[in-house]
């Protein structure tokens, strides 16, 4: 993850910069490139063209062979039928997307109040075998949620978390935490320890120096964290299709692949459900992408 | 104000570096003590010991009669600069003067005058209205300091905060300091690197090696009698010429011909080293009475002054401080005298002070 934040920071502004002569070298080369990157383009955007374009099609449409690209006529019925269930009332998938909203908001803030200060005490004192307890908490995340999905199953069922928002919440907590400390650590290592140090020597404890001084220049870091808590726990689906089972405890994730079976599949209402679960994660990054950059430059504390 | 008195302290980080190996310092009221030493020797961890902020493994810290060893710094009414000054980033410079009063609880009127008394000693009037990132270096030091005399502490611990100033501007606030220190007659410990911030500033002077103290004293014994070769070699600039001698017909005799006034109450059959000043040596026209024949190295202009580098005998680069009037070529044959009074002569073995 860390990974695609430097990404993320470093494109932007280098695209901006470079002129395009340097970018694409020679002439020949150029057209090459831009065949290519069509290509690419294409490649990866045609599935989310197609699912918008899905989502407001009639449904004869949809099913239309050959297909059609342009000329259909646009409706927002299966936009209605994702929140509005068929004879009134709530539909299940805006049920799902609620409890969505509510695992993934919960599970982030859980891990980050515990990730945050817990990465804090990791930067500033002297931990017996640090290295080793930072890599044990690292390894929790080396496995896949396939792997230990069945022995969470198995303990969830005797203590009685199936099936229950709570269980995911704590699952979705527990793998964020790690992630949480490991990026939140690289943050709070930037912020100088004098700080803290100056406060004492005011008159505060540790932990109201902590609370005043240093939470206040860790906020980029922990937004640019928690963004990436929120994501993962919002598409998470492999925990949640096997803990959960009924439709008022059900993230969106397993409740859109559940409109997949069956003998027919509304290809509409699924594209719709998938449009409208897309959308949330991309507005919020998009929201705070100033504090994801700023998050990941935080470096700018001059020493 | 208070005296800091730290008895055999001790500090061995978890890691198991030990940084400060034993430490005794008695430190008056009013004083201001530097301790200086190489990069490590475990002056900030003394530093900090006494602030509150490393618990010492062993040993005891008393602040006037106070025993601090379990106190929160918080508790220990003491001010401390640091080498990166740590002014809140968010803050206006007059909040972070006003910052300490108003953790304190002191009524708005006092925190005012009291900020506008620092402002004034420090000269910040212009500047209080900016924040840290808009100040200069040396603003932002003197707002550190303004940040430490507002709360009136007991004592000042100042952790080489001159260090990252240009020279002018670390010679002007040095002399800053040591005014404000002497107006205020505030108890300060002040940890430097700088041997030349060390002489000027300190009333006495720790000298530290190693997590040890090698010696303590007034700028001026310290100067002219170092306790150790450690000492002899890390005070001045430069430091002590150190000529191996050996005693003889009551001369101290070099390698080189080089003879030496020696100190009264020598000891016999040990192998010796004297410390000569750059300053106690001459370089003379060859052949000159007294003198042994040595060639010029190199020669250093310091403006007033010329270092010249010498080789005579078996010696090598041996510092010789010459007034600007005579001057002598590079490489050209000249004469060495020694024109002080005795030597200071050490031990080579056990390194320290025999006479
Ligand atoms: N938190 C720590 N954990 C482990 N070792 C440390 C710690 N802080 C300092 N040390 C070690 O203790 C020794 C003394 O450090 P200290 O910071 O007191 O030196 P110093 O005299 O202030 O040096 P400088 O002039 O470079 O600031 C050094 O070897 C240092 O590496
Ligand atoms: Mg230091």
């Amino acid at each position: 993850m860390a990974v695609s934040v430097d990404e993320a920071v470093s494109t932007g502004p280098v695209r901006d910069r470079t002129p395009a002569a340097r970018r694409f070298g020679g002439r020949g080369r150029s057209v090459l490139e831009i065949a290519l990157l069509t290509v690419l383009a294409v490649v990866m955007l045609f599935p989310v063209l197609w699912m918008i374009e899905t989502s407001i099609k009639e449904n004869r449409d949809v099913y239309a062979i050959p297909a059609k690209f342009f000329d259909f006529t646009v409706t927002l019925d299966h936009f209605k039928d994702v929140f509005v269930a068929s004879g009134g009332g709530r539909s299940t998938l805006s049920v799902a997307f609620l409890n969505s909203v509510v695992v993934a908001g919960v599970s982030t803030v859980l891990a980050t109040v515990l990730g945050v200060p817990a990465a804090w005490a990791y930067s500033r004192f002297s931990v017996k075998a640090k290295k080793d307890q930072l890599f044990f908490i690292l390894s929790t995340r080396f496995m896949p949620p396939v792997v230990v999905v069945i022995p969470i199953f198995l303990m969830y069922r005797q203590v009685g978390l199936i099936d229950t928002k709570l269980g995911l919440i704590l699952i979705y907590a527990a793998f964020n935490v790690p992630f949480t400390i490991w990026m939140m650590k690289g943050f709070v290592d930037e912020v100088p320890a004098e700080y803290e140090d100056a406060a004492m020597l005011d008159g505060y404890t540790r932990l109201q120096a902590f609370w005043k001084f240093t939470l206040p220049l860790l906020v980029p870091g922990i937004a640019a964290t928690a963004v990436f808590a929120l994501i993962f726990s919002w598409n998470e689906f492999v925990f949640a299709i096997f803990l959960t089972s009924s439709d008022t405890v059900r993230t969106a994730p397993p409740a859109i692949a559940g409109l997949i079976g069956g003998t027919t599949v509304d290809w509409g209402l699924v594209a719709a459900a998938s449009v409208v679960f897309a959308l949330p994660v991309l507005v919020f990054a998009y929201l705070v992408r100033k504090h994801l950059i700023a998050g990941v430059t935080l470096g700018a504390v001059r020493r | 104000m208070a005296g800091i008195e730290v008895t055999a302290l001790h500090k061995r980080y978890p890691d198991g570096t030990v940084a400060v190996e034993h430490v005794d310092l008695s430190i008056g009221d009013g004083e201001l003590f530097v301790m200086l030493g190489p990069s490590g020797c475990g002056k900030t961890t003394t530093l900090r010991a006494i602030a509150g902020l490393e618990r010492q493994t062993t040993g005891d810290i008393r602040i006037g009669d106070t025993l601090v060893n379990d106190l929160p710094p918080a508790e220990r009414d003491i001010a401390m600069v640091f080498q990166f000054y740590a002014l809140y980033p968010h803050l206006r410079t007059r909040d972070n003067l006003a910052f300490p009063l108003r953790a304190e609880g002191l009524p708005k009127p006092e925190v005012e005058d009291r900020v506008a008394e620092a402002a004034r000693l420090m000269r910040l009037g212009p500047l209080l209205d900016r924040r840290p990132n808009r100040l200069s270096g040396g603003e932002q030091q003197r707002v550190a300091l303004a940040r430490a005399l507002v709360r009136r502490p007991r004592a000042f611990l100042m952790d080489e905060p001159l260090t990252n100033l240009d020279a002018e501007l670390r010679a002007d606030m040095r002399t800053e300091i040591k005014h404000l220190q002497g107006e205020l007659g505030t108890t300060m410990v002040y940890v430097t690197h700088d041997q030349v911030e060390a002489m000027s500033l300190g009333h006495r002077i720790a000298i530290l090696n190693k997590g040890r103290v090698e010696q303590i004293g007034t700028p001026l014994e310290v100067y002219d009698r170092p306790a150790s070769l450690f000492c002899a070699a890390f005070i001045g600039s430069p430091p002590m010429n150190l000529i191996e001698v050996e005693v003889a017909d009551g001369k101290l005799r070099s390698k080189g011909g080089l003879v030496l006034t020696p100190p009264p109450g020598l000891p016999r059959d040990r192998s010796l080293v004297a410390g000569v000043r750059p300053e106690a040596l001459e370089v003379t026209e060859p052949g000159a009475e007294g003198s042994v024949p040595a060639r010029v190295v190199s020669a250093e202009w310091l403006g007033d002054e010329i270092i010249y580098v010498v080789d005579y005998g078996g010696q090598r680069d041996v510092r010789v401080r010459m007034p600007l009037t005579v001057r002598f070529a590079t490489d050209a044959p000249v004469g060495l005298r020694h024109t002080g009074g005795p030597p200071v002569v050490y031990d080579v073995n056990t390194e320290e002070l025999v006479a």
